[in-house]
Parts: structure tokens; C-alpha cells; sequence
């Protein structure tokens, strides 16, 4: 028996997330007494797959077909269930991304197992239950999910897990073929297309977010939210309204019905903070609030606050990140 | 084409989360129900490509007991032509997904819309667990769909970026902005709504796989801590020092 992970990689490098995924995984495993195994999907290298060894990862299968160089969900799903096939894995972890998100549904099926998404920690197995935390209600509240019969799928949500570094560690990478035909890219993507990302951050992968509202006017102001982006090295978001006006492209847009983060830092410039939007970052670790009313009811929910105008208050903070060196 | 979109019924997006005295289901008391807003791009979408068909019929399904049929209706007088309500507590996303491919695989229906997830228990699974058990891609999250005959081209948000996908009917897509404006109800809508047929069906298939143990909302905040605009730049050595997130 073995815990499974899945690592999903990216221009050869393995991912933020994956990297929290299989030190998820590799607790558990040590929790039951078993050993962590991945599988990699995306474009990978040896080298950067070899290293998951220091996630505590032992083995890593590893499928060099070129089409798996883009997301398909039906050669994903056949090669993940194949690599769980081969393990007799009866836990498998991934991440709660849009690639996670879509194979797991379709593998807790295929598998016949009990699947529990958006999880923020390690699983608790007292008195023979198997039982994880899961974010509900866009971030305002938690649910604990008893996950039922012998097979089980955890999608653990970004940002919730700190990811091991044990130096010096390595996987054994090791090739496998999932015999996939035809068929199984049925459903692979025509093109892909990569967005500019200011920085060249990720907003779901972040760990600091830098985020403007309507206060900030019109998008050519945005310079100022981007600037601070860079200095601290920051993603750069935007409430509902501004990205409803085109201010900003949706998928910056943050909110119950945009993109949920938890980074470590969320810096909010301009947003009041209507419930909607504090669903989408409330679960961030530390939240730092810019606006210049101070009646706004984004400040309940900060840690830190400056009632002043973003014009005047961004420039001073992108100040002081240079003057820190 | 058939299209069938799947609602859920969830609270308000301004409710304030409360729960049952033992934790262990969400306190309804006072609090008004919506289409999921998710949905709600699933719905306008699937009566958009109708329309520009110039037939085809649009349905309705949702899982859930009688207390949701306003919200049914609600949808009908968006546009739907009728509706199916399986007549079940939604118990989790696999009971929930069951229920679905049953009613699919009976009407034969080309496409299967649905939200990215609902805003209460935000799985992000029903979509992938449905495509699975009728033997049929899904597509998730798509954040545009277009129809040319049997093939539809979607576009799909990885992160990072977007993947753009053509699959043949019948499929599965979980829908989000910016698919489309999602529509009201108007009055002409409201009238004929009444009058659309709402078949309420028993439910099958296996037990659920998850149950919720107990819900718990997340600790008070502390309280902020302010720092006087002139001295902005004090921010970013608490946030280094205090804090240690610089």
C-alpha cells in the first residue's frame, strides 16, 4: 500500500502547489505506515522530479508521452488511475487546482472512492474514521468530512500546507507507461493560451497578493498596485466591479465567485470589502487593508490598516520595500 | 439539441454563516435561497444557444426537496423550457452527480451545463463525477462555449492561461464568467413560468461517500492595527518584523 501523489508540472518545474501536495502526502503516508509515491503530469525534468525526495517522496512514475505536455482529463485520469493500479494505492493526494479538481471527480468514480476537495489539513484518523478539513461557504466557514469505504482522494487546497524541505533527499524516478491510445486525447486541447501576469506570478500559486478595487479609478492607475506587486513580489487582483467594468481581465477577479486565495499576505487597496469579496480572501493569513474610509467593513477583517488615500499610501509603501533593500 | 443545466439552491451571497446548535447542518433560519450564481452562466448560456439554434429544448434539473422550487421557477422564468426536481436532500457531490447522470442518460440529453460549484459547499466535483458516469468528457471550468452543430469549442481556464477544447455531444461543462451576462426574470417570464411543467422524480443509485461531521466557522480576528497614513512606510517593517510575511 502506498499514498499517492500527484505532481503537476510546468515548463519542467514541478509546481508551488505540488511541492505543499507531496508533503501532504508524505505525512499521511507516515501517519498509516506506508511509503509516498507520485506520479507526474505536465512537462518534467529528472532532475526537478528526483528532488521531490525532499518532499519525502521515494518513487516517482513518470510518463514521458509528449501530448501529457497540456492538460487532457481523459489520458490524466486513465494514467493517474493506472499509477494507483500499480501502487494498490488506497490514498490518493492532489492538488485542488483546476487539473486536480477535474481528474480527481473523474477518478473517485473510476475508483470507486470517496473524495473530498479544497482540504486545509492533515487528515485526523481517530477512532477509525478518516476525517479532513475542508473549506465551505467560499471561505466563511469549515466543514469537517468523514471520507468513507477503502479508497479515498484529497485535493488540498493552495497555501494550506507548508511544504518539507529535507535536503539532500532524493526520489527514484521511474518511466511507466499508462498504454494510453488515441482515444484517451479525445479531449486535448486544440491550443493553449498563456495570460501576461504582472511579475510573472501566478495568482493561485501566489503567497502575496497586491489587489485593487474602485477605489483605485480607472486602470491607468493600476501602475501603482503593479509597482507594489513587483517590489514585494506579489500577484497582482482586483474586486467584482472592476473586473465586471473591464478594468482588469477576470481571472484576476478574487471573490466568492472568482478566485478563492489564501496567500500569507493580502494587501486590499481601494475595496470596501463586501461579504462577496471577503468570502474569496478570508482565509489569507494576514490581511492589510488600504482605504480611505474608515468606516469601510474590510477593516473587521484586517490585521493591519492605513485609513488614507491609495494614491498617496502606495507610492509610500513601494518606498519603503526598496529602502529595506 | 437537449440541454439539460443542473441548479443548485444555496444562501444568498450576502447570508452571514451560521450553524445548528450541534454544528452539524447550516442554520436556514432567516435566510432567503438563491440559484447558485455559477449557475446562473450555465443557464443563460444553454437559452443563448438555444435561441441561436432556433429550437432545441432547455431543462431544468435540480436535486433537492420541495423548499426549492421557487428557485425552479425562478429559472423558468429566465427561460427553461420545464424542469426536473429529484426529490432528495443533496447528501453529497456523488449522490448529487448520481442523480444527475440518471436523469441525463433517461432524456438523452446532448449537453449537461452546470456552475464551476456551489457557493455553499464548493466542491468543484459534481462536473467530473456526471462526464465519468455517462462515459463522456467534461470540461471544467469553461469560461466560454460556443455550438456548431454536434461540436462545441470551449475555452477552458488552466492557471495561467486557458485551454481552448472542441469535443463532440454529448459532454459535461462546469461554467463561470465571463460565459455570458446571466439573465433576470421579466414579467412576461414570471407569468409563463407558472404554467411550465416541474416533474419531480424519486431518487436512485448508491449511498454517499462523505459525510460532514461538524462545521466550524473560523477564529475572531484579532482587531486591526492601524498606522497613520503619513507614516505609511511603518506598514512594510511590521509586516517584515512583526508580522514576517516580507
Amino acid at each position: 500500500m502506498s499514498v499517492l501523489v500527484v505532481v503537476e508540472c510546468d515548463g519542467g518545474e514541478v509546481k508551488k502547489s505540488s511541492l505543499e501536495v507531496a508533503s501532504y502526502g508524505s505525512q499521511v503516508a507516515q501517519m498509516l505506515g506506508a511509503t509516498a509515491t507520485a506520479v507526474a503530469v505536465g512537462e518534467a525534468t529528472e532532475a526537478n522530479l528526483a528532488q521531490l525526495g525532499e518532499q519525502g517522496i521515494t518513487k516517482v512514475l513518470y510518463d514521458a508521452e509528449p501530448r501529457l505536455k497540456d492538460f487532457v482529463n481523459g489520458a490524466y485520469t486513465k494514467l493517474i488511475a493506472a499509477a494507483a493500479q500499480k501502487e494498490d494505492s488506497k490514498i490518493i493526494v492532489l492538488a485542488n487546482s483546476n487539473i486536480g479538481a477535474s481528474v480527481g471527480s473523474r477518478l473517485s468514480v473510476r475508483l470507486q472512492a470517496s473524495l473530498a476537495t479544497n482540504v486545509v489539513e492533515l487528515p485526523k484518523t481517530d477512532g477509525g474514521n478518516f476525517v479532513v478539513k475542508r473549506g465551505a461557504f467560499s471561505g466563511k466557514a469549515f466543514a469537517d468530512v468523514k471520507l468513507e469505504g477503502e479508497r479515498k482522494i484529497i485535493a488540498v487546497k493552495k497555501n494550506s500546507i507548508e511544504a518539507l524541505h529535507e535536503a539532500g533527499k532524493t526520489a527514484q524516478v521511474e518511466s511507466f507507461s499508462a498504454q494510453l491510445t488515441d482515444a484517451d486525447f479525445a479531449d486535448a486541447p486544440k491550443q493553449v493560451v498563456m495570460q501576461d501576469q504582472a511579475g510573472g506570478i501566478l495568482l493561485p500559486e501566489a503567497d502575496k497578493v497586491v489587489s485593487g478595487g474602485r477605489g483605485m479609478k480607472g486602470p491607468e492607475n493600476w501602475s501603482l498596485i503593479e509597482d507594489l506587486a513587483k517590489a514585494i513580489g506579489a500577484a497582482t487582483a482586483c474586486s467584482k466591479p472592476v473586473s465586471d467594468v473591464d478594468w482588469r481581465p477576470h481571472h484576476e477577479h478574487v471573490g466568492q465567485t472568482g478566485i478563492t486565495v489564501s496567500p500569507n499576505l493580502y494587501i486590499a487597496c481601494g475595496i470596501s470589502g463586501a461579504i462577496q469579496h471577503l468570502a474569496g480572501v478570508n482565509s489569507s493569513k494576514v490581511i492589510v487593508v488600504i482605504n480611505k474610509d474608515p468606516e469601510a467593513p474590510f477593516f473587521k477583517a484586517a490585521d493591519y490598516g492605513i485609513v488614507g488615500d491609495v494614491f498617496d499610501v502606495l507610492p509610500k509603501l513601494t518606498q519603503a520595500v526598496k529602502e529595506l533593500g | 439539441m437537449k440541454f439539460l443545466v443542473c441548479i443548485s439552491n444555496v444562501p444568498d451571497t450576502t447570508t452571514k454563516i451560521a450553524f445548528t446548535p450541534d454544528n452539524k447542518e447550516f442554520n436556514k433560519a432567516g435566510v432567503q435561497f438563491v440559484i447558485n450564481p455559477w449557475d446562473e452562466y450555465a443557464l443563460t448560456r444553454a437559452i443563448e444557444l438555444k435561441e441561436a439554434q432556433g429550437g432545441g429544448t432547455v431543462t431544468v434539473l435540480n436535486v433537492g426537496e420541495a423548499d426549492t422550487e421557487p428557485n425552479i421557477r425562478k429559472a423558468l422564468a429566465i427561460g427553461a423550457d420545464d424542469a426536473i426536481r429529484v426529490n432528495a436532500h443533496p447528501k453529497d457531490a456523488f449522490f448529487v452527480a448520481q442523480q444527475i447522470a440518471s436523469v441525463a442518460k433517461e432524456g438523452a440529453y446532448d449537453v449537461i451545463l452546470m456552475g464551476k460549484e456551489s457557493i455553499d459547499y464548493n466542491g468543484f466535483q459534481v462536473h467530473g463525477m456526471v462526464g465519468e458516469l455517462l462515459g463522456i468528457p467534461t470540461v471544467a471550468p469553461a469560461m466560454k462555449l460556443d455550438m456548431s452543430g454536434n461540436t462545441a469549442t470551449l475555452e477552458r481556464e488552466i492557471e495561467g492561461g486557458k485551454e481552448i477544447v472542441e469535443v463532440n455531444t454529448p459532454f459535461v461543462a462546469s461554467c463561470q464568467q465571463p460565459m455570458c451576462e446571466p439573465r433576470i426574470p421579466n414579467m412576461r417570464g414570471i407569468m409563463t413560468a407558472r404554467t411550465k411543467p416541474l416533474k419531480v422524480v424519486e431518487p436512485t443509485g448508491d449511498a454517499p461517500r462523505t459525510a460532514v461531521f461538524e462545521y466550524a466557522l473560523p477564529p475572531k480576528k484579532q482587531g486591526v492595527k492601524l498606522i497613520p497614513a503619513e507614516n505609511a512606510g511603518e506598514l512594510i517593517k511590521l509586516l517584515r518584523n512583526e508580522a514576517k510575511v516580507i
